[in-house]
């Protein structure tokens, strides 16, 4: 499964771009992001191409982080893709907990990256369904 | 307008006369029938026949709230149980609360300060007084309740909360006076404001404010918006309850009344007493309290004193309005905040790190107690909704912990200041 690198941050102006800085300097590459906020606080979730020397570096930078597990899945990059993928997904009650789109893409699919309640289910739903999902390696690498 | 003048108006030399003996009586009581005030005064090789000038009490030892602790709940009392009447305690929660004893006649003393209290703010007999604070163990609301119905007023139980009907209940009875917190007051306006109500409608002509440290400024407001007459109440669970001292009509500070107490400043760091009118920590000896005497009671309040005759034909001292605490503690709405009290609650949230910040501000007319905490790796996580319960798991548990309404914010690992070992617990935006 892929690591995703999870980033706790305060909504205060300058907070974001530090992270990608600390980032940057580490020569780490961002492949995929996504924030999600509240009036308060927000969650930077993050996929890079060295999940745990990244881990390691934001840690020693002094912010709170986690490492995930998600699922990056291959989604038809025509209308109605993503909806069939969900739509499989809902049939077999598999509970997202929150889904992002990946920034570069490697073929005529575009990529999403799923949280879901529980991957093992969601792994076999996609196997059984023909839907593809990317190897950690794949992802880092791309 | 006096309730008493000839202890209110006593002329100095009289006075001073007066605390000298009730002070002798009360250090032989004390030592006679508190062990814990005869072993510091050994301790500290006085005894009570050495107690002979005004000026004598400052080689007697402070009493501390530590000390309160320590003889928890009765240990400081100088009678016998079966001469308490009443037991009432401060709002303390997570540690033991401040517990006071009152034998009959401190009841009676009580009253009468109280009713000194409403007299200055023009209260009679003929007054109609609404009692906002809080019945209960908290001093505010039997404290103002007693004192009003000594001076003979309708007194009118509402206790807090509730606003609508308090609104309600000043307008159709007619209320006078109010006794309630200072931010209490300017709140009712705005809900007397919603309602379509203007202080027109109102007979309402004064007010007894107290149990929260309040600025000129507040004072004016309410003056304003509500067109009364505003008086800061001072007093505190173990002096005896709200009473302690009280603005006259002139407001250039607050007279403690000196039959009762007899107050000190002094340098909070040496503990040495400063001249008159030097700012310092109050230090209060009760001269007439039979049940819970305090000696040199270190009140942590922040101020100065006044010896100066005041317009208003009253002799007693004068002090100005509390600045500050000279320690941690805070008072929000009327409740004692200790950071100590913050982060026993928080260390019981598993996972929770005792790094925290208390910020208090006054958002329009009420505090607002917000508290922000470090979010560790053991809590944090990938989704909000995880992020959110456990804000609102820690804001349950320390609004039961300290019993007022809190705002949690998370925030990220050593964000709050760290410095010199001690961490900042407390900023105070109020600007009091």
């Amino acid at each position: 499964m892929v690591k995703q690198i999870s980033v706790f941050l305060e909504n205060k102006a300058g907070r974001l771009a530090s992270v990608p800085r600390v980032l940057g300097n580490a020569g780490i590459n961002i492949r995929a992001l996504s924030i999600a906020d509240t009036s308060d606080f927000g969650i930077l979730r993050l996929i890079v191409n060295d999940p745990p020397r990244a881990y390691q570096i934001l840690k020693e930078s002094g912010y709170t982080v986690s490492e995930t597990e998600v699922m990056a899945v291959r989604v038809p990059d025509s209308p109605g893709g993503l909806a069939g993928v969900l739509e499989v997904m809902a049939e077999a009650g598999i509970n997202i907990e929150y889904l992002y789109a990946f920034i570069g893409t490697t073929s005529e699919d575009a990529l999403v990256i799923f949280k879901v309640e529980n991957v093992d289910e969601a792994a076999k739903l996609f196997i059984a369904k023909g839907i593809q999902f990317l190897e950690d390696k794949e992802v880092y690498a791309l | 307008m006096y309730w008493d003048k000839e202890m209110e108006c006593m002329p100095r030399e009289k006075l001073e006369e007066l605390k000298l003996r009730r002070i002798k009586e009360t250090v032989f009581r004390v030592y006679a029938f508190v062990p814990s005030y005869r072993e510091k005064m050994d301790t500290a090789g006085v005894k009570p026949q050495d107690i002979q000038t005004l000026e004598d009490i400052q080689y007697l030892p402070f009493t501390t709230k530590q000390d309160l602790r320590d003889n928890y709940p009765f240990g400081l009392f100088a009678v016998p149980m079966s001469e308490v009447v009443r037991i009432q305690s401060s709002s303390g929660t997570t540690g033991k609360p401040t517990v006071a004893g009152y034998t009959r006649r401190d009841i009676l003393t009580w009253s009468e300060l109280v009713a000194r209290a409403l007299t200055c703010a023009g209260a009679s007999r003929h007054s109609i007084v609404q009692v906002a604070y809080g019945y209960g163990l908290f001093t505010g609301g039997l404290g103002a309740h007693y004192g009003a119905e000594r001076i003979g007023a309708s007194v009118i139980p509402s206790s807090g909360g509730n606003t609508q009907r308090q609104v309600m209940l000043m307008q159709d009875f007619g209320t006078t006076h109010l006794a309630c917190t200072p931010s209490y007051a300017l709140f009712i306006y705005d809900v007397m404001r919603s309602m379509n109500i203007s202080p027109e409608d109102l007979k309402l002509r004064a007010g007894i404010f107290g149990a929260e440290p309040w600025t000129e400024n507040m004072r004016s407001e309410i003056e304003t918006k509500l067109r009364i007459s505003a008086h800061d109440i001072y007093g505190m669970t173990e002096l005896i309850g709200p009473g302690v001292a009280i603005d006259c009509s002139c407001k250039e500070g607050l007279h403690i009344w000196e039959d009762h107490f007899v107050p000190e400043i002094i340098d909070p760091d040496t503990g040495k007493v400063l001249p008159p009118g030097s700012e310092g920590e109050l230090v209060i000896t009760t001269i007439t309290k039979e049940a819970f005497p305090l000696i040199r009671y270190r009140t942590r309040d922040l101020t100065s004193l006044n010896y100066e005759p005041c317009k208003c034909g009253r002799t007693h001292v004068r002090m100005k309005k509390v600045k500050g605490r000279s320690d941690d503690m805070i008072i929000v709405r009327g409740v004692n905040v200790f950071p100590s009290m913050v982060e026993s609650i928080l260390l019981r949230v598993p996972g929770v790190e005792p790094h925290y910040l208390l910020i208090v501000e006054r958002d329009g007319t009420l505090d607002e107690l917000e508290i922000l905490v470090e979010v560790s790796e053991k809590v944090f996580s990938d989704e909000v909704r995880k992020l959110e319960e456990l804000n609102k798991l820690i804001r349950k548990e320390l609004e039961s912990g300290l019993g007022i309404a809190v705002k949690v914010r998370l925030v990220e690992p050593g964000s709050i200041e760290r410095s010199e070992g001690k961490a900042k617990r407390v900023v105070d935006k109020r600007n009091l």
